[in-house]
């Protein structure tokens, strides 16, 4: 078993194996990624990058498709954007 | 009275035809409306929404300032996306610089509020513009809509007020008296021709060239930006006769996304996105505002401006014709002055006069 990496996810620190996606950081402890325009919220559905609905904000970019993205040590993840 | 007989055809729905159907059927005509496609599909679909005081020409200015009022009448209508953004153009250089005063002046003459903004207030104002700009002159009451909701909503109110709508149907030529549609019903009555850039296609005396935009609208990015930003050059790109321009114009939608423009080709009939001319517009934009550059954009598209010799739409009686009439060829300013269109179009339709001079903006001008 090689070392988990180490993330935060809201501030919230979460260990998952190398080689996660943000998206199975994000499971770990928030219950969506993102809200519609109108507020409501959304998680992954499609898993391989075609519906956005995953997307988060990655060490201070926003719209990063969470799936698509593997994690990497002391990386800062913010859901709700 | 006949089926198929009105007191006004309106031919083409887009955000001019919209408001002038919407505008005959409050004055109770019978109003039918023509449209091949969809409500506000053409340019009105392409435009920014953008709600703005252009002081360059004063026939111009005064019918945005006429139109400006009736669309304060939208400002908390849910289907206009109304908001109050204000408008802030921007100076690069001292050059530029030197332009407020006169426009601060002619905007003030038409009673227009605008301040003129020194560089430490554009940065208050906008802080991811790039370094070293000059200031600007702030228009803080000018507001963005979302023109096709508008226009769809124009029409759905004309239609409570009994106008009939032909949806999918097109005016094959006009008849005398009236129009054939396309699939051979005749309608009777006089007819208002708003079909934009498809104008040449019934009134070919009336000269009209197409003038293609491109538009790229971004993801969502809540607060980057908080006003519609234009370069102060804008108006030498707008109105200029360059066969090509691209001038800095970015707006935020209430959504958080940011609609980016602006580019103008003369000569381009093809509605494809032209990956030169994005490149191009979009560095005019980064050079302006480099935050720019990191975003995601969700969608280009373009659309075609109808644009007359003068600058200036039609807007009246269609010489040698009984009962035709015009309004179109508003170029890039159709959503602001389309309520001032209409309303002056049915004044003198009515035989009233409108509350502006409308000489300026006759069809007949082109055939002095």
């Amino acid at each position: 078993m090689s070392t988990p990496i180490r993330v935060t996810v809201n501030g919230q620190p979460v260990e998952v194996p190398a080689g996660s996606s943000v998206a199975a950081a994000v499971a770990r402890v928030a219950a969506h990624s993102r809200r519609s325009v109108r507020g409501e919220p959304r998680a992954p559905l499609c898993g391989m990058g075609v519906c956005f609905e995953c997307r988060v904000q990655v060490d201070g970019v926003a719209h990063v498709r969470s799936c698509m993205t593997p994690v990497s040590e002391g990386m800062q993840v913010r859901t709700d954007d | 009275m006949n089926a198929g007989s009105y007191d006004l055809i309106v031919v083409g729905a887009g955000i001019v035809g919209a408001s002038c159907a919407d505008a005959a059927a409050a004055e109770g005509l019978r109003v039918a409306i023509v449209e091949p496609g969809p409500i506000g599909g053409g340019a009105t679909a392409a435009a920014m929404g953008h709600l703005v005081a252009m002081d360059d020409d004063p026939a111009e200015l005064a019918l945005a300032r006429y139109s400006l009022r009736q669309w304060e009448g939208f400002a908390d209508l849910p289907e206009a996306e109304f908001s109050r953004c204000g408008t802030l153009w921007v100076a690069r250089g001292e050059t530029e610089g030197a332009a407020i005063a006169t426009r601060m002046a002619r905007l003030a003459a038409g009673g227009v509020e605008a301040h003129a903004i020194d560089a430490q207030n554009l940065y208050e104002l906008e802080p991811a513009l790039a370094p070293g700009m000059y200031g600007g002159m702030l228009v803080p009451h000018e507001a963005v809509v979302y023109p096709p909701r508008v226009a769809r909503y124009l029409v759905q109110r004309a239609q409570t007020r009994h106008a009939r709508l032909y949806a999918g149907r097109s005016v094959q030529r006009l008849t005398h008296g009236g129009v054939m549609l396309d699939d051979g019903t005749p309608l009777h009555g006089p007819t208002l021709l708003a079909t934009g850039c498809a104008l040449p296609e019934l009134l070919p005396q009336l000269p009209l060239r197409p003038r293609r935009g491109h538009l790229v609208i971004t993801d969502r990015y809540p607060g980057l930006l908080r006003h519609q930003l234009l370069e102060l050059g804008y108006a030498d790109s707008a109105h200029g006769d360059a066969d090509s321009s691209v001038a800095f114009n970015v707006q935020p939608r209430p959504t958080g996304q940011i609609l980016i423009g602006s580019s103008r080709e003369f000569g381009a009939t093809d509605t494809a996105v032209s990956p030169a001319m994005v490149q191009r517009m979009l560095e005019r934009a980064f050079s302006f505002m480099p935050v720019l550059r990191g975003l995601q954009a969700l969608r280009i598209w373009t659309g075609f401006r109808p644009t007359t010799p003068d600058g200036l739409p039609y807007l009246g009686a269609v010489p040698g014709r009984t009962d035709v009439w015009v309004a179109a060829g508003h170029e890039g300013l159709g959503v602001t002055t389309a309520l001032g269109s209409a309303q002056l179009l049915l004044d003198l339709l009515l035989g009233r006069t409108p509350a502006i001079d409308p000489a300026p903006y006759a069809p007949a001008r082109m055939s002095a």
